[in-house]
């Protein structure tokens, strides 16, 4: 089959295999969707002590077929207040936008065909790392026309509070990918999986999570933001803003918002999983080494990489219906006052590790994660502390604070 | 290296393609098979809560959000500078790469942080600045 492709349309094996993987990884993000629609509301009964959906077939396992089915049935509406292109546009553009994410996502090492070994991913640009990040924030647009176009001032208000949040929380995460960047001295998804599959001390994996921690853990915190997840979902706060961005939206086009907002979760925990956790790679099995490239061995990888990324699903919904959600001046000092600073150091640590040859000694690293976590804390009641209340006697922010009062910071 | 290319970026083509036809897809269909929606005054009201809207929707915001913006831009920017930078020093420190200059010198690893420690200090002494104004300050 491949081989008449290749002869008759020029085209590459690499090039067959990319496109069937590519509808293979599209389907299967979708069913994916629809089920983590429904273990989300399953998880959410668990912690709350219901029974959860348990109607439609055994367990309600059918519930997503039968949501699925209502949602391309029910009225259509598109109000008569609201701007009627950007109204359609926005859920057909976040859609777009969550549905190409995945394409430079390593997903199951190499396959041996013939005499060529083909790549197991969509795509393998040089600039795979860029392309994911700049997918990401396209992800934006898709929530702030939607709220713009309702025309109305609760969407207004969660587009608004949700471009605040998503542009704040791109900037330390994009520092954090920064950290494995200069680590690994790569931007290909493929080469960065690779190099985590050596051991320390024979036996502990090379994984990105044992040098840099504190990256991995902020990376995960700005995730759950751009994802507009729980506790950073203040532009759908049920509370103030009743549906957020998409409370004019109706049928599908509301399904297309929820579709999408699990499909970035999916890419996003992808992407954790291969920069942090070593993506397809599980230690000691000798099928999820980059050497074993038969057809077993890749599949073996991609349940691995799957694993990974139903582990921090779950916990990305363990999260939402555990925590409460963030006052919207809470969140901005998190992201302002104490994300950027500490990945602003976790970037000079790993400048340094790198400029002395020691970017993939864990002592080191760790060590200095470690200095980093120490200084945070003495300086956490100190710094850019929280007001609350009322303050008759707070300063006046100054007009200008020249050197002097920088010298104060 | 035009078909090594063709092979990394033609099925991101491809992807977009599908995505396009999916979001495109599903509009259509459930604009087909839904019924035809019915509009009336109260439906197609704003929706706040069932109280009747008052004033125009795209009032004036707090100037917070401009504030965050114009700060996102900065620092996106400048964040995305040392991407490139991230790879090369890379290559410097870790392979001993050089790179050789117009004026017959070449730019080793100490080259490579020097310049990066100039830009870097301006990028921490700005958002020491905006952190001292009072931009961060949302009480």
């Amino acid at each position: 089959m491949i081989e008449f492709l290749t002869s008759q349309f020029g085209v590459s094996a690499q090039f067959v295999v990319s496109v069937v993987l590519a509808l293979v990884v599209i389907g299967a993000m979708q069913g994916g969707v629809a089920y983590c629609i429904y273990f989300e509301r399953k998880i959410s009964a668990w912690i709350q002590d219901r029974y959860g959906p348990n109607r439609v077939g055994p367990l309600g396992l059918l519930q997503p077929v039968a949501d699925g089915v209502k949602f391309f049935f029910k009225e259509d509406v598109v109000p008569r207040h609201v701007d009627k292109v950007l109204f359609i546009l926005a859920p057909g553009m976040i859609m777009f936008v969550s549905l190409i994410g995945f394409a430079a996502i390593p997903w199951g090492g190499q396959l041996q065909l013939g005499e060529k070994l083909v790549n197991i991913q969509v795509a393998n640009p040089d600039i795979g790392l860029l392309y994911i990040l700049g997918v990401a924030s396209m992800g934006v647009y898709g929530v702030v026309i939607g709220g713009w176009a309702s025309n109305s001032k609760y969407p207004f208000f969660g587009a608004i509070r949700a471009t605040a949040q998503m542009i704040s929380y791109e900037i330390p995460m994009g520092l954090c990918i920064l950290v494995v960047v200069l680590t690994m001295g790569t931007l290909r998804l493929e080469d960065i999986t690779q190099l985590q599959t050596g051991y320390w001390l024979g036996f502990i994996p090379q994984w990105n999570m044992f040098l840099h921690p504190l990256a991995f853990l902020i990376l995960f915190i700005c995730v759950l933001a751009e994802a507009n997840r729980a506790p950073f979902d203040l532009s759908e706060a049920e509370q103030e803003l009743v549906g957020g961005f998409h409370t004019e939206y109706s049928a599908l086009k509301f399904g297309m918002f929820f579709l999408a907002e699990y499909g970035h979760m999916i890419t996003s925990s992808a992407l954790i999983t291969v920069l942090f956790l070593g993506g397809w790679h599980l230690p000691w099995f000798s099928w999820t080494q980059p050497e074993a490239t038969q057809w077993y061995a890749v599949v073996a990888k991609m349940g691995v990489i799957s694993a990974k990324i139903v582990v921090f699903l779950f916990l990305m919904m363990w999260i939402r219906w555990t925590l409460p959600r963030f006052r919207f001046d809470q969140l901005m000092r998190l992201a302002w006052q104490r994300l950027i600073p500490v990945t602003l150091a976790l970037f000079v640590l790993t400048v340094g590790l790198l400029y002395f040859g020691l970017h993939r000694s864990p002592v080191w690293a760790l060590s200095g994660n470690a200095v980093i976590v120490v200084v945070m804390l003495v300086s956490a009641g100190t710094v850019g502390k929280e007001v609350t209340g009322r303050q008759p006697n707070l300063p006046r922010i100054q007009e200008s604070p020249g050197a002097a009062a920088l010298a104060g910071v | 290296m035009l078909i090594a290319n063709i092979d990394s970026y033609a099925p991101i083509v491809v992807v977009a393609l599908i995505a396009l036809t999916m979001a495109a897809g599903m509009l259509t269909l459930a604009h087909v098979l839904g019924p035809k929606a019915r509009h009336g005054s109260v439906k197609d009201a704003p929706y706040e809560s069932g109280m009747p809207p008052i004033g125009s929707t795209h009032r004036r915001l707090n100037v917070r959000f401009y504030i965050v913006a114009v700060l996102f831009l900065l620092f996106d920017v400048e964040v995305i500078f040392l991407w490139p930078w991230a790879k090369v020093f890379h290559a410097a420190a870790a392979n001993g790469v050089t790179i050789p200059l117009e004026n017959g010198g070449v730019a080793d690893k100490g080259f490579l942080l020097i310049g990066m420690g100039i830009f870097f200090s301006l990028l921490v002494f700005g958002l020491l600045y905006e952190w001292k104004k009072g931009a961060f300050r949302w009480e």
